[in-house]
């Protein structure tokens, strides 16, 4: 009842962790990757320390490499992107970063066209709004029979506001993310985004689940109660379930992105937030949305 | 309860089982995991074909053999378990294109894998348009002066070096091409209708030989005489021989992982794994107390059937398929959490420890049915949308909630019951706890 009670509270609190996610994306914005825009990039790594930015840069001018960008990558190499290669650099490449002290290899090579980038960022786009529209579907179709005090659409777009969320605090934290160490919007991030869109619904399922199991109870057995009561003693007794399950994933996560592979530890941080976000918002903000969206009908009918 | 009880066991023999194939295939190596480029390390090369001199009822077939012969190419060259598929991008997403996706494990030199599949001669036959002169042959004019010939390079047999007679009375090295069977048909076919126009035959996109079609040929062959010296005559030869592309390709999209990388992200991977689920393990044991100890046996059991699962589909496995597999072993103990905590509302209403399990199970698959429904539905989404590294994470997100919703459900359910407790007593209120009250 506590976070039914003060849900204003919760509710100014999430307004400002999504005004600081949007202000992250437009101060920081967010970066393509070749994935979706084509070009090459090249992880490069070292024997001994790597060498200092600026040689490599004087090095790559000189090999007529115009428009790239160089930047760290794992513990010992860099990560290079650039416009696709000639063949020329493409086999010179390691010769190109190496320098006195330390010899460097090429871990991996990817160039992209033009083309198959497109085709990658249509299809991401349609991606997100089939996954947003079948679990809109869902949710109407699973809570049909619950209608009252809250229509069943209603939890759908409580939902949905709830996935708006999610996905606006794993984008603003991925583009704080591109500013600190230069991720880029990839394909991995796009299924991030996908992935804790399904996971925040799961959970928020399970919780709507709840107040649906209680609304029949009561209607069963004559028992008047309000709403809100209602709502609230369904999120108490869904809590602590809420709580582990993001803790048994945020687990695996964290263990994912301190010793998993490295490609995969932007992709594992992303998930992180976005599961907390989840978890965050199918306690703090779904239910107590629609408890308030109870409230607001009641006192205008009357 | 005997029943349950027997039922426990066979699950335990099964389980114990499957987990001995895994490791027994992979120790001796019989049947090993399927790994993705980016883990095993080597080059994968992604082509568009230009179908734009191919008749439209031709796309299929020609794709089909141009997969036939960079496979055959491939092989030649020794590289191991090379993969070569034909790719159609997706209608809907604007872009209508044809494509080869050569995977080559073990090679990672790009432009080595490169010249590899670059020396594949590209063979087409066109005819000339009828009120058309042929000029010089310039490249920039070949798409006006030409159209498509029913004959495509897929109907060549075999090329041979023979030396005919020229003007002046030398000899001059010329390829014989033979067609099959059914290219020895459709040739005679062609020159029979086309009798007084120019046939073209072009090689890597350039006409080599450009005769006119004096009478039909029923005899299924051609020759090209152009500028060959004896020793550039047998190497197109042999090239051709080796296999010729019916449609040039045209390189689009590399990608070249080293073996190092690919091997330090297995071990990262592994090691991401054990810790992973130890501590998922240890976290439920800790928790949930006896049936935490239960749902630890069920994830062993879902760990060895997804294991086995992999190897049997097969799915090749990437690093993002990993990170799907450490994220769904999270996962899958969520139905065993939303099932416990059930089952202690339940007691605490005073119920037996049996009745509580029981109801607890019943209680909570609504829950469990719907979220994972959403967690499927984005699965399927994802594995529509994925290239192939994405495709990798969803095959094995989608395969770990179904067979976590077996495990969890089923395998803890028969374990628990099997136990036999039906007690209310303190004892029994203290195993099904959980956290730090009792």
């Amino acid at each position: 009842m506590f976070i039914i009670r003060n849900k204003h509270i919760f509710f100014t609190l999430t307004a400002l962790v999504v005004a600081a996610a949007i202000g992250c994306i437009a101060v920081f914005g967010l970066h393509l990757s070749i994935d979706f825009t084509g070009g090459t990039l090249a992880q490069i790594s070292y024997d001994g320390t790597r060498p200092a930015p600026d040689i490599l840069t004087k090095n790559l001018t000189e090999a007529g490499f115009t428009d790239f960008s160089l930047r760290e990558y794992g513990d010992n190499g860099y990560a290079l992107r650039a416009q696709t290669l000639t063949p020329e650099q493409q086999s010179n490449l390691a010769a190109y970063f190496t320098n006195q002290s330390a010899s460097a290899h090429v871990d991996s090579l990817n160039e992209i066209g033009p083309t198959i980038g497109t085709e990658l960022r249509n299809k991401s786009i349609e991606a997100v709004a089939l996954v947003l529209l079948c679990i809109l579907l869902f949710i109407a179709f699973a809570f049909r029979k619950v209608s009252k005090p809250v229509s069943s659409w209603m939890y759908g777009l409580m939902a949905i506001v709830g996935l708006t969320h999610n996905v606006i605090v794993t984008t603003g934290f991925y583009s704080l993310l591109g500013h600190i160490n230069g991720a880029q919007v990839d394909s991995l991030f796009v299924t991030a985004v996908l992935t804790v869109l399904g996971f925040s619904v799961h959970d928020t399922i399970v919780v709507f689940d709840r107040v649906r199991e209680n609304l029949r109870i009561n209607q069963q057995k004559g028992i008047k109660e309000q709403f809100d009561e209602t709502a609230g003693r369904s999120l108490n007794q869904t809590f602590v379930r809420s709580v582990n399950t993001s803790l048994t994933v945020a687990l695996t996560l964290l263990v994912l992105y301190a010793i998993g592979p490295v490609s995969t530890k932007d992709f594992a941080l992303t998930l992180l937030v976005g599961i907390i976000a989840g978890t965050y918002s199918s306690i703090f903000l779904a239910t107590p949305l629609l408890v308030w969206v109870e409230g607001r009908r009641r006192h205008g009918g009357r | 309860m005997w029943q349950t009880r027997a039922w426990a066991l066979l699950i335990l023999i099964v389980g114990a089982t499957i987990g001995f194939f895994v490791y027994h295939t992979e120790v001796t190596g019989s049947w090993p995991f399927k790994l993705g480029l980016d883990l095993s390390g080597g080059t994968e090369l992604v082509y568009r074909a230009d179908l734009s001199h191919i008749t439209s009822g031709d796309v299929t077939d020609s794709m089909a053999a141009l997969r036939d012969t960079i496979e055959r190419r491939v092989n030649l060259f020794g590289v191991a378990e090379p993969l070569v598929q034909t790719e159609t991008s997706s209608a809907l997403s604007g872009v209508s294109e044809q494509r080869l996706v050569v995977d080559l494990p073990g090679v990672t030199d790009t432009q080595k894998a490169i010249a590899l599949i670059g020396q594949t001669p590209v063979l087409e036959f066109r005819l000339l348009k009828e009120g058309v002169t042929p000029t010089d042959n310039s490249t920039t004019t070949i798409d006006q002066d030409f159209e498509p010939a029913t004959l495509t390079g897929k109907d060549l047999a075999s090329a041979s070096l023979q030396f005919q007679g020229a003007t002046g009375g030398l000899t001059e090295p010329v390829v014989v091409l033979k067609f099959t069977s059914e290219g020895g048909t459709k040739f005679a076919q062609l020159t029979a209708d086309n009798v007084g126009r120019q046939f073209g035959i072009f090689l890597d996109g350039a006409p080599i030989s450009v005769p006119v079609i004096r009478e039909s040929i029923p005899d299924g062959t051609a020759v090209i005489s152009g500028n060959f010296t004896g020793q550039t005559a047998k190497e197109l030869a042999r090239n051709l021989n080796e296999g010729a592309l019916p449609v040039p390709i045209e390189l689009i999209s590399t990608n070249t992982v080293s073996g190092t990388l690919g091997s330090a992200a297995v071990k990262d991977g592994i090691m991401a794994g054990v810790f992973g689920v130890a501590f998922v393990m240890l976290f439920m044991f800790l928790w949930y107390r006896l049936p935490g100890l239960i749902a630890s046996i069920a994830l062993t059991l879902y760990i060895a059937v997804m294991l086995a699962l992999f190897k049997f589909i097969p799915v090749t496995l990437t690093a993002a398929g990993i990170a799907g597999f450490i994220l769904s072993v999270g996962m899958a103990v969520d139905a065993n959490i939303l099932i416990f905590e059930r089952t202690k509302e339940e007691l605490r209403s005073g119920k037996s420890a049996r009745d509580a399990i029981q109801e607890g199970f019943h209680r909570a698959w609504p829950s469990i049915r719907d979220s994972n429904i959403s967690s499927m539905i984005t699965a399927v989404i994802l594995f529509w949308f994925g290239t192939s590294i994405i495709q990798g994470f969803a095959l094995v997100f989608g395969l770990g909630v179904l067979v976590s919703m077996l495990t969890a459900i089923s395998v803890s359910r028969t374990f628990l019951l099997s136990l036999g407790i039906e007690a209310k007593g303190g004892i029994v209120r203290f195993l099904f706890g959980s956290g730090i009250t009792s």
